[in-house]
């Protein structure tokens, strides 16, 4: 973990070393607070990220495991339910009890819980949980300070409440398709589901500020998250454009609309792409950089006389300015993204590589940084390496553990904490209920 | 106005662009007292960025400034002007939390406005920096835009079609997915200050975050050396799976088919019953390896159809189906309606114009938007006279000396 400047410390005084004494077991932002997750995949951000900032994150699975464990890709391509790859990757740090809520004991169950939650996350459809009488109107009679946190395709209410819906049907309809992929070409998502995510973090944002009013006011709330609104907040400025310009922002491929030109932003090189435009104006300089290292190089033609800091999309004649992506283009196919990036670095140009997998994973920035996380699996015998925080704080020591096994809490929470005898938790495992 | 969530709390914002404001916009939304800074010499860039009201370019009338700064207090402010710092200082002494976007080290260097210097203005501040790549390494000044980190984190390799070059994702992806985080961390700090009496640093990078929303693709590659790659629409495990052509121009419908069930709903729904247990498809197995073939099929239905009539028809099924939406169709949405995800402000020389609200509802505390962005240097006076108890005198002294130029 790369360091930021700590809080000097002499600077304290006796009373605020007092205080970081008694924080010592509660060092992280949310270590006094317990979440419980009744998630499905829609869901299983949220809590991540409550768990990573230090929540006590209660998985509450079926018995047998949450369905999302058998979504792949798998720990060395071999299907089971205790080595998907997805829920490893999006519930590191919390804990999983079994538990049917949907038996009279597993609700019976589930509300004592609730009496000591902070948080509920669900993503079941809107009605489900009021229909087995475990709505939010029933937890917060139990617990008025919880906050419950529901994400679902649409919200709770209107018209498409019940639709169905996956990840490139929420992507199209949250308006961030139409303007993905070639002009030539349907519409297209990011093969890696985003939507979870989008909506993960905007729930769990959410979560926090309804946390902030709580410790203000003593009253917790209701969260109703819309998957398809936060594609939508995503969006940029699509729906705006229409409104302001009755604009319908098309799918431009590698390409972006300036001035009626079509500037290339997306360029093939010798071993991948890199992102990169001409600028003019204030940027101009650092098209001027890149020039000087063609012209080193014999391969700048007529881009050496141009005044990029006086070019303009909207004066330059097409011919010229299609001729001189073309030299730009010529030149990046002669050179490696590692090649192109050290240069752009050297020569302060606005030149990024597009990473593969593996070029993250080697990453002289992330590394600098302390990026990656190695996390134990002792029961694959293994360490994995995980990307770490989603940001550094001055005041914050990341810790990441392994997403749990089904169950591996049963007996602490159960037992130790609910005080259920072994008797009575074989009964429940008997009856289905754990 | 019913009572908001971050009632109270006082935010002062020197962010730019969309990655920035988009944070402290959360934050508005909810009821925060945001004070955006501004330059007159030099205002936010993205108040010369598409949309215009009426397509006609002006500092007041970017439809992209006015979306992500709704609910803020404006202030032009010359921080090259002794005076101009001197009023910054003043406004981080008044403040719970200071978000800036600027290029790493920027703040110190300029104008000592940096953490170091912000915690001797104010002790237990909360000051947030938001950067492409962040604060530290060899890579933290490099300059670039969301547009080019959504190809640095990673997603460039997961977009567009095998037969053709990489397109990217065609946005500055980071630039929306990045904010929410910059709310969560200062939501925590502030947990973390009301527990310790402790403020904190946070240092938030558009790379990290962009990262992490590709997690299991790394965890595949760290483990099975699997890179992925662009593959269009395809799903894994599902068939039927992609963006399907309809009546009209530019108009598409996407198709999600999962299981055999909604396989048999999705043949009766387009009148070929038959269809379902034609051996070529009667499987995951069997519409996964015939996909292309069965892609055609699909279209040649669509074709005939709206994009609606296609939606329609396909959720009455039970099958996930969904237009993909223009603008036109997301301003016009009934379920958007519904939830009144767009709200309409009148602002002094835009008018009527649809802003996005925050995508969830909080049953206690509901967001409310009921100011348009800030015209530039809107809200001067008010900030220097009531919020920072300046005399008349004083801000007309400081007025006349161009600090707030």
């Amino acid at each position: 973990m790369a360091s930021l400047p700590k809080a000097i410390d002499s600077e304290f005084n006796t009373l605020a070393l007092a205080e970081s004494m008694n924080m010592a077991k509660h060092d992280l932002p949310l270590s006094p607070f317990r979440v419980l997750d009744l998630s499905n995949e829609r869901g299983y951000y949220c809590g991540k990220i409550l768990a990573d900032l230090g929540a006590d994150v209660i998985k509450v699975e079926p018995p047998g495991g949450d369905p999302g464990r058998n979504i792949g890709p798998f720990y060395h391509d071999i299907p089971d339910k205790g080595k998907s790859l997805y829920f490893f990757a999006y519930n590191t740090n919390k804990k999983s009890i079994t538990l049917n809520i949907e038996t009279n004991d597993g609700r019976d169950i589930l509300k004592k819980l609730v009496k000591n939650a902070d948080f509920a996350i669900e993503s079941h459809n809107p009605g489900y949980l009021d229909a087995i009488g475990l709505g939010y109107s029933t937890l917060k009679d139990i617990n008025q300070r919880i906050i419950m946190v529901s994400i679902t395709p649409f919200g709770q209410d209107g018209p498409y409440k019940n639709w169905k819906a996956s990840d490139i049907t929420i992507t199209a309809m949250g308006g961030l398709s139409h303007i993905t992929g070639s002009p030539d070409r349907p519409p297209v998502r990011v093969s890696i589901d985003q939507v979870h995510l989008v909506a993960g973090v905007q729930a769990a944002m959410g979560a926090m500020i309804a946390h902030y009013y709580r410790e203000t006011s003593g009253n917790g709330q209701y969260v109703d998250v819309s998957m398809q609104e936060c594609v939508t907040l995503s969006a940029l400025t699509v729906p705006q454009a229409w409104d302001l310009q009755r604009f319908i922002w098309p799918r431009e491929g590698a390409f972006l609309s300036r001035s009626g030109k079509r500037v290339r932003h997306l360029w093939p090189c010798k071993d991948g792409y890199v992102a990169w435009r001409i600028f003019g104006g204030g940027l101009g300089i650092k098209t001027r950089a890149l020039v000087e290292w063609m012209e080193s190089e014999g391969q700048a033609g007529e881009l050496v006389d141009v005044n990029w800091q006086q070019m303009d999309y909207l004066t330059v004649s097409p011919e010229q300015f299609y001729r001189w992506q073309e030299l730009f283009g010529n030149f990046f196919k002669t050179h490696t993204k590692a090649e192109l990036r050290r240069e752009a670095l050297n020569r302060g140009i606005v030149l990024i590589p597009a990473s593969t997998p593996q070029d993250l994973l080697l990453d002289p920035q992330l590394k600098a940084r302390g990026f990656w996380e190695a996390i134990d699996h002792d029961e694959l015998d293994t360490t994995i390496t995980y990307p770490g925080p989603l940001y550094q704080s001055s005041e914050i020591t990341w810790n990441f553990l392994r997403a749990p096994l089904i169950g591996e809490h049963n007996q602490k929470i159960y037992q130790e904490e609910l005080g259920f005898t072994k008797e009575v938790l074989a009964t429940l495992k008997q009856a289905g209920v754990i | 106005m019913m009572k908001q969530a971050l009632d109270g709390l006082k935010v002062v914002d020197f962010s730019w662009y969309i990655a920035g404001p988009s944070i402290t916009m959360w934050l508005a939304y909810h009821g925060s007292q945001v004070i955006r800074i501004e330059s007159l010499t030099r205002p936010d860039e993205l108040r010369s960025i598409e949309p215009f009201k009426d397509g006609i370019a002006g500092v007041n009338r970017s439809g992209c400034y006015a979306n992500y700064n709704s609910n803020k207090y404006g202030l032009s402010l010359n921080l090259n002007h002794s005076k101009g710092v001197m009023v910054a200082r003043r406004l981080i002494a008044w403040a719970d939390v200071v978000v800036e976007n600027f290029t790493p080290g920027t703040m110190e260097a300029k104008w000592g406005l940096g953490y170091d210097s912000a915690r001797k203005m104010k002790p237990d501040i909360i000051m947030l920096s938001s950067s492409t790549q962040g604060q530290t390494g060899p890579e933290a000044k490099q300059a670039g835009f969301g547009l080019e980190l959504a190809s640095r984190s990673g997603f460039t390799n997961f977009v567009g079609w095998p037969d053709q070059d990489a397109t990217g994702v065609g946005y500055p992806y980071t630039d929306t997915i990045t904010p929410p985080v910059g709310v969560i961390a200062i939501m925590a700090a502030l947990e973390y200050l009301r527990r310790t009496g402790k403020g904190q640093y946070i240092d938030l990078s558009q790379l990290e975050v962009g990262v992490n929303h590709l997690g299991v693709a790394l965890l595949n590659y760290a483990v099975n050396g699997t890179q992925g790659g662009r593959i269009g629409n395809r799903h894994p495990c599902a068939a039927p799976h992609g963006a399907y052509r309809c009546l009209g121009k530019d108009r598409w419908c996407t198709i999600a088919v999962f299981t055999d069930q909604e396989w048999e709903a999705f043949c009766t729904a387009i009148g070929q019953s038959s269809l379902c247990n034609n051996p070529k498809f009667a499987t995951m197995l069997a519409r996964k390896t015939n996909e292309e073939e069965l892609g055609r099929l699909v279209e040649n239905w669509t074709q005939r159809f709206t994009a609606e009539e296609v939606m329609m028809k396909m959720q009455a099924a039970g099958i996930a189906a969904g237009i993909v939406q223009s603008g036109k169709d997301l301003i016009e949405d009934p379920q958007l309606k519904h939830r009144h995800h767009f709200w309409y402000l009148n602002h002094p020389e835009m008018g009527l114009c649809a802003y996005d609200g925050p995508p969830f509802r909080l049953s206690a505390t509901p967001a409310e938007l009921y100011m348009p962005a800030p015209i530039l240097g809107e809200h001067n006076e008010y900030v220097c006279t009531q919020l920072l108890g300046m005399s008349d005198q004083e801000f007309l002294e400081l007025l006349t000396e161009g600090v707030f130029e």
